[in-house]
């Protein structure tokens, strides 16, 4: 993997940063929390390590004490030496001279992690500033050009320009241009692309690489996106619970993981083209049954405000979904595919064209007469910790649709939560419990028993499982997958992840600004896109193998 | 006095600090002339509000002159100024009047209620100004130091004293101001604007603007000048107190907020100073939603002012607004009223438009 | 309020734990923990000072005279008249303590009249939107921006005409301060509403196919309360200085009728001119101490519902910077 570099050096003389025994304590309101226990490792000029683990691993907490950024509750202990410099010892003024010169930080944020009332030029220009008599000038005449290698095209006019006058993507550029102002020989990357979308992501992390090509920078990449690893990581630090469970080069890691933790991690990933639902299918079923819903032409804007132009969120959508079938429906952010599952369920109003749910028309639609039909549709959420009211129990919560729709008394309602508590594989007990004494997959299964409540012809679930951690993805995907089968309700399955769309629907529905641009059965969208959005968005998901994601990539940058 | 707008009363909106009167962006142009229209709404229902309370209890005269006149020459007298026709008709002419600035006749002293606003403005403006420097001068560098040492002593400290601020009532501060700085120590004035000899002098000018330091330093007048600031200090330190505790308030709030932010944090992941990060980085987006709700404070303010100058016996609209309402001659207090909203609601306009000039996505 | 009403079912912590105060004092630690506790010895003060009023007053609030004779009046502090007496004769120390007790009820009055009223109008307008709810928020915008001190002496004005007796002044100062809160209330439980409407779990209401009453009340109502304890104290500290204000302007209660702060201080105001102040001093202290206090609790409980804004114990001083 090393080759590609200009000048490789030897790790005697090359190590920008080395951890030693690193212990961090956070004192919070259940007492002393050691959130890191014991972390080493090295991190050598030019090279990407890239630390992985679940939430709670503690690998962005590892990632600020490299900066000495960690909040006041904490306490850090061992060493953090980068360039001979022990950041856990240096004073307030030494650190201040360290930060920016020899190590930056990009944050997972774009849109938070840039000041919105200064121009980007203004806040490169200022890190620049703080090291070194600079003048003002000169300093802008750096950002500008910064700016240019990070790829802004017309530098000199983006320079005085506002963060929020960019995309998403451009100002996470931004940031790695500050990042790279003094020439650091660090960069610590927390989570850089989770908040981009996917063909963003392989923009950024491409940029990323030509910084370490270029300027041999050392990164430190925090991430828990196993795909993003494989693409860009020399070496994997693999972190569960505050600790190290494995560390490897990153070919080794993904070919041969020794640790069981690091086994069943890599399992869980979902990858794209195994495991599909749609495996072996030629032709769409189950055409013959029911139709639960038929979109013909359908329409949805949202109006502008005070004279502002209204804005189209779905154009044009015909697609239709029959009772026992799971279509699932990918798209980037902003591409309509959540107004959809909105629309279907009556929370978003269809302004145009027709949208019939279980033989319903949606447009022009009146809650009274559709309430009926509410109890044939469930409903999954994006954000489990959101999902439920604060103030109830779990019980009450799942019961919700029973006392709506059928009054039942209470014995009867308890008896009907224990049953489905027990399928989706929670314990009876639960029922007592508040929605904050669960963790997440927890709240997403009791949310899937609230929607399954009474039986519902139709499920619409809305990226049920983007806000979970992998291995509990892979779990609640699997429950879903049983009950599907078991009690055969259609579904329309909303994610921006094509691999877990992959595994889950038989039918594939792709949506690009409001537009359907390409349908078809899963293995064929993904196997052999016809349009050139959904063969871009397919090339710039990164899988959870270097090999295969080495060729992916080099077929990626062709395609572009 | 009264605190109307404490961020803490609403929990989400310090916690926002970030939001700009218009989210969906839009040009700057648009802003200001929607921004400008709702002037007019505003104004309108308080004026309609005012006018509809106050006739409740009946008519005007016979509020004021009801003892002292016979049943006779109250009708009469309620005749002639119109008082027994229709409220509606009644409130579409005063409607009128208002619009061209008309707002009738005192009835106690037989004044035009616009001579007395135009008269006693100036007093109760150059009030206002000297008390806001007062509250700024104080509020903003002290809310960023409580912000920066949020939870040591020294933030606890300034806590108390924001809350003491506002805790105490101002006419309660202006009996201690008075007691200590007048009655034992002597050093200053205790009432009015002006000694006798200053305020002959002031008043006699041609065109004067009728706020005495400027009067005063345009006719080279240098003593009447200093006697003019020594009359100020104690009436502008009582409100200013008042409004120093809810700015400081305000400003801690807010700095604390984008303090978290990530663009903070940023700036030190670049090795940018403690003190820049403060100033710069959490003072200046704090600053959008600090100055929108400073501008609400201009209600706080102009409460404020009427309990200081009859506290003072500072001759300004507020002081005239406790008179005409010991004499119950509300014709002059509705006049008072109404003028006072429309200050209230021009002053939260120019306010707003300042916000949105400072911050960058409402100008692009 | 909203954390008394979780139903107990389940619930790990005994009841009593999560009441307001008690709950907040457990969070609590350090210099917030001690701006909690004197903010509630100081309301503690208050309350007992006004429920015990007839018992502590040497006097009544119109008392000038016993079987000793008439009280004389301007007395410095002393003797039979700790706090002194006024011009009029009154007994300084006995009227401050009948005062709390007008303070009291004007403050319970008017936050409980205003609490209902506000957080009706606000849930309802919140939720349902529309041209309702427009013309609500223009309404409450233009009261809350106009001085509330005006606003209550127009209200007393329209309800007495001026000066009444206790039980009318009393009503009379409180109406008059619950039309000035009730944009207050309205425009922080609308506010809540809104973003409670959008949060998941009311959607999840919506789509299950609840009705809006239920919605409205089980879901949003009890989510939306969440924050009255807070803007209970706040506003019970601003309706104590409106009531204040009105006094001083002579728009309260008269002094005959009851006792009361504000009217006091105005009357000490030209006393104070010739260096007696024991008449303004002691009912202006209590305006003081009463505000702070409440206004202590308030924000302590502001800050600890807020974990950014919640202070926690250290392990050790200045335990952020690393010692290694």
């Amino acid at each position: 993997m090393n080759a590609h570099r200009k000048d490789v050096i030897g790790r005697a003389d090359g190590t920008v940063l080395e951890i030693r025994d690193l212990e961090v304590t956070f004192t919070t309101d259940a007492g002393q929390v050691p959130a890191v226990r014991g972390v080493g490792f090295d991190v050598a000029a030019g090279e990407v390590v890239a630390v992985v683990g679940e939430s709670g691993s503690g690998k962005s907490v590892t990632a600020r004490t490299i900066l000495g950024l960690l909040a006041e509750t904490a306490v850090a202990r061992g060493a953090v030496v980068l360039k001979g410099n022990n950041m856990l010892t240096l004073g307030a003024r030494e650190l201040r001279a360290v930060r920016g010169d020899d190590v930056a930080m990009v944050f997972q944020e774009p849109s938070t992690a840039l000041n919105p009332v200064y121009t980007v030029g203004w806040q490169i220009a200022e890190g620049i500033r703080a090291h070194g008599k600079v003048s003002r000038k000169e300093a802008k005449a750096r950002a500008i050009e910064v700016l240019r290698k990070v790829g802004i095209p017309e530098p000199e006019k983006r320079v005085n320009h506002y963060p929020h006058q960019f995309s998403g993507g451009q100002k996470q550029r931004v940031i790695i241009a500050a990042a790279l102002a003094l020439n650091p020989a660090l960069i610590v990357a927390d989570e850089p692309t989770t908040a981009l979308d996917v063909t963003v992501q392989a923009e950024i992390l491409e940029l990323l690489r030509e910084v370490r090509d270029d300027f041999n920078t050392g990164i430190v990449l925090i991430t828990h996106n196993m795909g993003v690893v494989a693409d860009l990581a020399d070496r994997v630090v693999v972190m569960y619970q505050g600790k190290i469970v494995e560390s490897a080069p990153s070919s080794e890691l993904f070919a041969a993981p020794r640790e069981d933790y690091t086994k069943a991690l890599l399992a869980a990933v979902p990858h794209l083209g195994r495991n599909s639902a749609s495996a072996g299918m030629v032709s769409r079923s189950g055409q013959e049954k029911e139709v639960l819903v038929q979109a013909t032409n359908l329409n949805i804007t949202y109006p502008g405000r005070l004279g502002s132009p209204s804005f189209t969120a779905v154009d044009d959508v015909s697609l239709q979904i029959c009772a026992g079938e799971v279509y699932g429906l990918v798209g980037e952010s902003g591409s309509g595919k959540t107004t959809i599952g909105r629309a279907i369920a009556g929370l978003n109003k269809v302004s145009g064209g027709s949208l019939k749910v279980l033989g319903h028309e949606m447009l022009g639609f009146k809650e009274r007469s559709f309430k009926k039909v509410r109890q044939d549709i469930g409903f999954v959420f994006q954000d489990p910790a959101a999902s439920f009211n604060p103030q109830l129990s779990i019980g009450e919560c799942v019961a919700e649709p029973l006392i709506v729709h059928r009054s039942l008394d209470a014995r009867a309602a308890r008896k009907r939560v224990d049953e489905l508590l027990e399928a989706v594989q929670l314990p009876a007990a639960f029922a007592a419990r508040f929605p904050h004494e669960l963790s997440g997959g927890q709240r997403q299964r009791a949310s899937l028993a609230r929607a399954l409540a009474l039986d519902p012809k139709l499920l619409i679930a809305d990226e049920p499982t983007s806000a979970l951690d992998v291995s509990v993805q892979a779990k609640v995907l699997e429950l879903f997958k049983e009950l599907q089968a078991e009690l055969g309700f259609a579904a329309l399955f909303i994610s921006h992840d094509l691999a877990v769309v992959d595994m889950l629907s038989t039918w594939v529905g792709v949506l690009y600004r409001g537009k359907l641009v390409e349908e078809g059965i899963g293995n064929q969208v993904m196997g052999d896109p016809q349009h050139p959005y959904t063969r871009r968005l397919i090339a710039s998901l990164p899988v959870p193998d270097p090999v295969e994601q080495a060729i992916r990539r080099e077929a990626f940058l062709k395609a572009v | 006095m009264v605190i109307t707008t404490e961020p803490a009363d609403e929990p989400s909106a310090p916690l926002s600090p970030i939001t700009a009167p218009t989210k969906a962006g839009g040009s700057f142009a648009r802003y200001l002339v929607t921004r400008f229209l709702l002037i007019f709404p505003t104004i309108f229902i308080l004026v309609t509000l005012v006018f509809f309370l106050m006739r409740v209890t009946g008519d005007p005269i016979t509020a004021a002159l009801g003892g002292r006149l016979t049943p006779d020459q109250l009708a009469e007298r309620i005749a002639a100024a119109g008082y027994d026709r229709p409220v509606l008709v009644q409130y579409l002419e005063y409607l009128g009047q208002v619009f061209t600035g008309n707002f009738g006749r005192t009835l106690s002293d037989n004044r035009a209620v616009s001579e007395v606003l135009t008269t006693y403005g100036s007093a109760t403006a150059e009030l206002a100004f000297n008390s806001l420097v007062i509250a700024l001068l104080i509020g903003i560098p002290f809310g960023l130091v409580s912000a920066k040492l949020r939870d040591r002593w020294p933030d606890a400290i300034l806590r108390v004293f924001a809350i003491l601020c506002y805790a105490t009532p101002v006419f309660f501060a202006g009996l201690l101001l008075k007691l200590i700085f007048g009655v034992w120590l002597g050093w200053l004035p205790i009432a009015g604007r002006a000694g006798i000899n200053a305020e002959l002098a002031l008043t006699s000018l041609q065109n004067p603007s009728g706020i005495f330091l400027l009067d005063a330093l345009r006719s080279g007048n240098m003593a009447a000048a200093s006697d003019v600031i020594e009359h100020a200090v104690l009436p502008a330190v009582a409100l200013g107190l008042l409004t120093a505790g809810v700015f400081l308030r305000l400003v801690r709030t807010n700095v604390i907020g984008t303090l978290g932010r990530d663009y903070v944090e940023a700036g030190r992941s670049r090795g940018v100073s403690e003190y820049r990060l403060l100033t710069k980085h959490a003072y200046r987006p704090a600053l959008i939603p600090i100055i929108t709700v400073m501008g609400l404070q201009i209600a706080l303010l102009l409460g404020g002012a009427v309990l200081t100058e009859t506290t003072f016996e500072w001759k300004g609209l507020g002081f005239m607004l406790a008179q005409y309402l010991t004499a119950r001659d509300f014709v002059a207090v509705q006049g008072i009223v109404v003028l006072l909203a429309v200050i209230v609601a021009v002053t939260n306009f120019i306010v707003d438009i300042i916000a949105a000039l400072i911050d960058p996505r409402v100008r692009f | 309020m909203g954390a008394t009403t979780v139903t107990a079912l389940g619930a790990k912590k005994p009841l009593w734990t999560r009441l307001p105060i008690i709950s907040h004092y457990r969070m609590s630690a350090g210099l917030q923990r001690g701006m909690l506790v004197a903010g509630l010895v100081l309301s503690v003060v208050f309350v007992l000072a006004a429920a015990l009023a007839p018992v502590l007053a040497p006097f009544g609030f119109a008392q000038i005279s016993d079987a000793d004779g008439q009280f004389p009046t301007q007395a410095a502090p002393g003797g039979k008249f700790i706090w002194g007496t006024t011009v009029g004769g009154f007994d300084v120390f006995s009227r401050t303590l009948w005062g709390a007790q007008t303070a009291l009820l004007v403050i319970i009055i008017a936050v409980i009249a205003s609490i209902f009223l506000g957080v009706f109008l606000g849930l309802v307008s919140g939720y349902l939107g529309g041209w309702l709810d427009r013309i609500l928020v223009v309404l409450a915008d233009a009261i809350y921006a106009f001085p509330s001190l005006l606003l209550a002496i127009v209200m007393s004005i329209v309800i007495t005409g001026g000066q009444s007796d206790l039980w009318g002044g009393i009503l009379a100062a409180a109406i008059s301060i619950t039309v000035v809160f009730i944009p207050q209330y309205f425009r922080v439980i609308r506010a809540e509403t809104v973003r409670l409407k959008a949060e998941p779990f009311v959607e999840s209401a919506k789509v299950v196919g609840a009705s809006t009453w239920r919605i409205m009340f089980k879901h949003v109502f009890r989510n939306a309360t969440r924050t009255l304890p807070l803007i209970f104290t706040l506003n019970a500290s601003e309706a104590l200085l409106t009531l204040a204000g009105l006094g001083f302007l002579g728009f309260g209660i008269e002094p005959t009728k009851a006792a009361e702060w504000g009217y006091d201080l105005n009357r000490a105001l030209s006393d104070a001119t010739s260096g007696i102040w024991w008449t303004g001093v002691f009912p202006g202290a209590a305006i003081v101490l009463t505000v702070l206090g409440l206004t202590l609790v308030g924000e302590s409980m502001n800050d600890l519902a807020d974990p950014r804004l919640r202070m926690r114990r250290k392990s050790r001083r200045r335990g952020g910077k690393a010692t290694a």
